[in-house]
């Protein structure tokens, strides 16, 4: 597992398009939200929680099509489906390096985007804490949407309708707990939530990604 | 002789053939007699006016909503378990006809909503988890239309229902707390059961009846309609 | 080792289009499905590697024993050639990389990049996964695709001594190999009289 891992990695940072190109996108989609709704900055502290998240979502959701799809032109995913590592360890696998390349650097560079659309000085530490623990449940959930369209050419379309769905919950939690760090009220409670539900996530998307999968490949 | 004889193809055909006259008649049945007394036979609410009546449409539709959604996924763990194809065609069958019901639930809601509330939408987490309900409907059926080979179909799709049941329900009470995050204290309540009345109590059990059957019934036709396609399908693989 | 497959029906689709397949191999067998194109070879091999679902019948082969090797060559053209192996090595918990590529005359490519490989050059790279896998069991669905004479004899050799030193070979080809001791099956034989649909939607509707 840590083998397919590590080339996961290496081959996220070799074809580039990896990071750089949900990172950009992230960047552009903050940076459109003042051409829509105007540069006043107290409204853009306002909306700002619920842009940083989405926008985090939506280039989260991306790079997802690649988690599986280039495996399975190539043959890979065949052998790996014959190796030694079960189909769960593979989604494992493949969803923690897809979190290393896409949901690390978003939950980074939304600090700085988070100064460009006045954000208010108290919630940056929340704004952080609160995607570095959601984006991990975008990634695993993913991975299964991933999983379920590996068979379908040009199902990128398909896996953007089955998996924003899925990102509701994860959504919710996520920008309620820097809306009320926003607000001066209890950001924790929220925060479990999320919590909560990476967690679960990380526990049952893999055993129904494996499945998905093992349909998929007969 | 077991319940699960009836998961097979020829028998369901046998036995849905025989009960679809009756389902039918009863379906009607209590439909009118439901809407029927419903519309004419009750007195218009002291607040509401007559605008009331047309719970009579919106709770048996939004009931079915949900309960559609809990036969798919019965339906669709019948089929990851016991590999019974009518199972599977059946929960195809069924969605259709749920994601209908979710839009006449929010159709009548939103028509019911302005003379009430004074607006068609509001962000209220019953309307908003119907929302969610509806584009849950969508993955779901946008997938069974985007496989050809029809056990992989059953295979994912079921999968799909399943997860998508536990992320639905998620979402539902994760949408009860993000409406209370944003509007403290929201006034829109939509929790009609402490008034109905008794007046009210009983055409609505009638159209309850009447809308399961009906969704039974559209079941049963829609399985039908499903297990035919499968049998061409596969009569014109044989003759390749 | 041995294993034994006893009357295994292989299905595409709805179809049967093998029925009833039986044979046994013991170590250092070496067996060759032959058969015109479309008979089912691929997918017997598909089928033994657990990649296909299985329709009736029985095979005693055990997945830990198999590496399999489809018509695709399974390797990642960003990566260098070492690098792929080393990968595969990872997956398999092995760690005989230097000694294949040595056997295997991949030295000299070792730092390139498996993209600016020849078709004929990849394909040895992917087969060079069997001998990284180090099991006992390989199945390959036409290994000699674009191998010229030269390699195709290597690769002849490759499973040869695969086999004699205590290994099972399964594979399909289109050309002969002068493998020792090989035996062939014609799956011809295997096909049933009338291409059989046994979907269960047209069990007893007519």
């Amino acid at each position: 597992m840590l083998a397919l891992f590590l080339r996961d990695l290496k081959l996220a940072i070799r074809t580039g398009g990896g990071f750089g190109l949900a990172l950009a996108f992230f960047l552009i989609v903050v940076m459109f939200v003042p051409f829509g709704v105007g540069s006043d900055l107290t409204l853009l502290a306002r909306i700002a929680p619920g842009i940083l998240w989405i926008g985090a979502l939506l280039a989260c959701l991306l790079s997802l099509d690649r988690i599986f799809q280039l495996d399975a032109e190539d043959g890979t995913l065949n052998v790996l489906a014959t190796s030694p590592i079960p189909l769960s360890g593979v989604t494992v696998a493949k969803s923690m390096a897809h979190w290393v390349t896409t949901g690390l650097p978003l939950t980074i560079a939304a600090i700085p985007l988070g100064y460009l659309l006045n954000l208010p000085s108290i919630a940056y530490a929340w704004l952080f804490v609160s995607l570095f623990i959601g984006t991990p449940a975008l990634s695993f959930i993913g991975a299964f949407g991933a999983a379920i369209t590996v068979g379908i050419k040009r199902g990128g379309l398909l896996l953007s309708l089955l998996v924003l769905p899925l990102y509701i919950p994860t959504l919710i939690f996520g920008a309620v707990t820097v809306i009320k760090a926003v607000e001066g009220s209890n950001p924790m409670p929220s925060l479990m939530f999320l919590a909560g539900l990476t967690l679960l996530s990380v526990v049952i998307m893999p055993f129904a990604s494996a499945l998905a999968l093992k349909a998929n490949l007969s | 002789m077991s319940l699960w004889e009836y998961a097979n193809p020829v028998k369901f055909m046998g036995l849905s053939s025989r009960l679809i006259p009756t389902l039918s008649v009863l379906t009607i049945l209590c439909l009118v007699t439901g809407i029927v007394w419903g519309f004419f036979g009750t007195p218009d609410d002291y607040k509401q006016g007559s605008t009331v009546k047309i719970i009579f449409l919106h709770v048996p539709s939004a009931l079915m909503a949900i309960n559609a959604w809990m036969m798919m996924l019965v339906a669709s763990l019948v089929w990851l378990i016991r590999r019974h194809h009518v199972s599977a065609l059946a929960a195809k069958a069924a969605a259709p006809i749920g994601i209908t019901m979710t839009l006449i639930a929010l159709g009548t809601g939103a028509i019911w909503g302005k003379p009430m509330w004074g607006t068609y939408w509001a962000w209220d987490p019953r309307l908003t988890s119907f929302m969610i309900l509806f584009v849950f409907y969508l993955g779901y059926m946008a997938l069974w239309s985007a496989i050809e080979d029809s056990d992989t179909a059953a295979d994912l799709t079921s999968i799909l229902c399943m997860i998508g049941s536990v992320f639905a329900l998620l979402s539902r009470y994760a949408v009860n707390f993000w409406n209370q995050g944003l509007h403290q204290g929201a006034s829109l309540s939509l929790d009609k059961e402490q008034h109905v009345d008794d007046t009210f109590y009983y055409p609505l059990l009638f159209c309850i009846a009447g809308f399961v059957l009906l969704f039974v019934l559209l079941v049963l036709i829609r399985t039908r309609t499903e297990i035919r396609l499968r049998r061409a399908a596969a009569l014109a693989a044989r003759n390749v | 080792m041995s294993f034994c497959v006893d009357k295994l029906c292989c299905v595409r689709g709805n179809t049967t289009i093998l029925s009833d397949v039986s044979f046994e191999l013991a170590t250092g067998d070496c067996l060759i499905l032959r058969g015109p194109n479309g008979i089912g070879k691929s997918t017997l091999l598909n089928t033994l590697a657990g990649l296909a679902p299985q329709g009736h019948g029985t095979s005693t082969l055990d997945p830990d024993d198999i590496a399999y090797s489809g018509h695709l060559d399974a390797i990642k053209f960003q990566l260098t050639v070492a690098e792929n192996l080393q990968f595969w090595a990872g997956v398999y918990g092995t760690n005989t990389v230097a000694s294949v590529m040595q056997g295997f005359g991949l030295t000299e490519l070792a730092n390139r990049p498996a993209g600016n490989l020849s078709a004929g050059q990849k394909r040895r790279v992917g087969l060079a996964r069997l001998l990284v896998s180090d099991r006992k069991v390989w199945l390959m669905d036409e290994p000699t695709t674009s191998l010229d004479a030269d390699h195709t004899a290597l690769i002849t050799k490759m499973i040869d001594d695969h086999c004699q030193s205590g290994g099972i070979a399964v594979l399909s080809t289109h050309i002969d190999l002068d493998i020792k001791n090989a035996q062939t099956l014609e799956l011809s034989q295997f096909k049933p009289e009338q291409a059989r649909n046994n979907d269960v939607f047209l069990e007893g509707s007519f």
